[in-house]
């Protein structure tokens, strides 16, 4: 920081004085980021009739997150994102079931075992069209589904995982029945994954990802092994989506086959298209909107609200986030010009 | 002299049609050449082969010695062979400065590192904004590069491979569709690469061809018609035929 108010001091910088700040710039907090955090902390305060529903939205928040990693950064679309969620689930779960309830050691064993599983079928996605991937990710998802439905002597099959029991955090915060321990430990991880993210997705490899993305060729015209690159941050996604997976088995103590639902990887890309992709925020705003409306909405017409979420979806693909954004700079911009000024 | 990229015998056939026909041909360290040959002759498919985006049927590629033949293409560029493309390869939302930063911070092996803030390594910094100055490109380092004018691009496209610091450079016809009053921009930079680069330009533009090249590699249907200095090329009957009558139609 004082070597950019010494620079901003100096009338005439240099060409590479511009370009360091310029790269400072793009990773420099703004202040809307902070306003997400504190508000999500407020939460506890202002809503605390509403923590489970606050520890659901964290939790789909970091899992869309996941996604955004692969999908937003590096151009990966999955339609079966739910298997690395369900691994994880299912790790913690049976950890907590047989005696070792800690909660962040069952968060360490699932994001190990979805990296590894995500690290070994990423070698499947390197080739290929978006349409083998999607079949791909797809496939591997409904394979995992009917394993852990056959193998009911260790997951419970279709009743699901009983008896999962988790331990209180850091040995001092017991899980309670209004959800504070649990949202503050989901909002908690939440946090410290994001700011990885937001580490890695500024970082010399974060911007080698977004070259990749946008132009395998040239990516690998200037050296970057493009496979390399993905097969990293599919590895990466898989261990945060097996993360959000431990924390709903911990948080619910209690683990059924829907881990593993089409409909759950179908959601999730849902929930990141609603809150915008490739910005990191996608997946927090998307996870808010999406289980807000939910909760409104099918308390007013249960069987029906789905209708909704797909009916604000389509306007929003169709009219474009870009435009919509506009709209709403242009409704905000005398706002802003007095903030500036 | 010593030879610092080489094909011996390449082939490569797309089911019937032979699109390269036994070429072999040696390019000495430090001299500028040009590819030329009519359009269909096949150069597109040798740069191909040479920078491995093709596999060849049969025949080799050396470069500076080595067998890269089977060698993948990014492994190719960190082992000093860039190009820079015909129709222009960038990241369209990403800015100048991020793109040659990129390739600078890629080539110096930080291309990994995923703990630290782009923009942070000096060295990245200081070599990326001189490239971006000597490229005239420091005033839009900070746009995105998809509203650059199109001139900017194509100067781009070149800076990104000069980035790469290769030692071979393969420039895919570098002024093509950049309007007259912005050629000479393009012709200086390409003209004022460092010495000590080996460069192979392919270009339909035959002022450029000869202000530029020492030695002339002509194509025909695939093969490789003649090899030269560029003034013998120039006044040789045959290749004015095979070549120049017919860039007339161009």
């Amino acid at each position: 920081m004082t070597d950019i108010a010494a620079a901003a001091a100096v009338p005439q910088i240099s060409p590479a004085a511009d370009a360091r700040l310029m790269l400072a710039a793009a990773a420099r907090w703004r202040w809307w980021e902070f306003a997400v955090w504190i508000a999500a902390l407020a939460a506890i305060v202002v809503f605390p009739r509403n923590l489970l529903l606050l520890n659901e939205i964290a939790i789909l928040a970091l899992f869309a997150l996941s996604l955004d990693l692969i999908l937003g950064f590096a151009g990966i679309v999955s339609l079966g994102h739910a298997a690395f969620f369900g691994v994880g689930a299912y790790a913690a779960g049976l950890l907590g079931k047989f005696g070792y309830g800690d909660p962040f050691l069952g968060l360490a064993a699932a994001a190990a075992v979805a990296a590894v599983l995500g690290f070994a079928t990423s070698f499947l996605l390197l080739r290929g069209s978006d349409l083998t991937r999607l079949m791909v990710t797809l496939g591997i998802a409904l394979m995992l589904l009917e394993l852990a439905n056959r193998e009911a002597w260790l997951t419970g099959g279709a009743d699901g995982l009983q008896g999962v029991t988790i331990g209180p955090v850091l040995g001092l915060f017991d899980f309670d029945l209004s959800g504070r321990t649990a949202y503050l430990y989901s909002l908690g991880v939440l946090f410290v994954l994001f700011l990885l993210a937001r580490r890695i997705i500024h970082s010399p490899f974060g911007l080698s990802l977004r070259a990749v993305k946008q132009n395998p060729l040239r990516a690998r015209a200037i050296g970057i092994s493009v496979a390399v690159r993905l097969v990293a941050i599919y590895t990466l996604s898989a261990a945060f989506a097996g993360v959000a997976g431990a924390l709903s088995a911990q948080t619910t103590q209690y683990v059924s086959l829907e881990v593993f639902d089409f409909i759950r990887s179908a959601d999730v890309m849902l929930v990141l298209v609603l809150g915008g992709v490739g910005y990191l925020y996608g997946g927090i705003f998307g996870a808010l909107i999406f289980k807000l409306m939910q909760d409104y909405l099918s308390a007013i017409t249960p069987q029906y609200w789905q209708f909704w979420i797909g009916l604000v979806l389509v306007i929003l693909v169709l009219a474009g986030r870009e435009r919509i954004g506009a709209q709403l700079t242009r409704l905000f911009a005398p706002l802003l010009r007095w903030r500036r000024a | 002299m010593t030879v610092a990229l080489e094909t011996r015998n390449l082939v490569k056939r797309f089911g019937g049609l032979v699109a390269t026909d036994d070429v072999s041909i040696a390019f000495q360290k430090g001299v500028r050449y040009a590819l030329i040959g009519p359009n269909g002759a096949g150069k597109t498919t040798l740069i191909n082969l040479l920078t491995g985006v093709l596999r060849p049927t049969g025949g080799a590629v050396i470069l500076e010695g080595a067998d890269i033949t089977g060698m993948a293409p990014h492994r190719r560029v960190q082992n000093g062979l860039a190009r820079t493309f015909q129709i222009n390869q960038l990241f369209p939302e990403m800015t100048p400065l991020q793109t040659v930063g990129l390739a600078v911070s890629e080539r110096q092996g930080h291309g990994r590192e995923w703990w630290r803030l782009a923009g942070g390594k000096r060295e990245v910094i200081d070599e990326a904004a001189a490239i971006l100055e000597r490229f005239g490109l420091t005033d839009v380092m900070g746009a995105e590069t998809k509203v650059l004018p199109y001139g900017k691009q194509r100067l781009l496209e070149i800076a990104v491979a000069i980035a790469c610091r290769p030692r071979v450079l393969l420039l895919d016809e570098p002024a093509a569709g950049v309007p007259e009053e912005e050629r000479h921009e393009i012709l200086d930079i390409v003209g004022g690469l460092p010495d000590d680069v080996t460069i192979l330009l392919i270009e339909h533009d035959m002022d450029l061809v000869f202000s530029f090249a020492q030695r002339i590699a002509v194509l025909v249907n695939g093969g490789l018609f003649m090899e030269g200095a560029a003034k013998d090329i120039a006044a040789d009957p045959r290749v004015r035929e095979v070549y120049l009558g017919e860039g007339g139609h161009g």
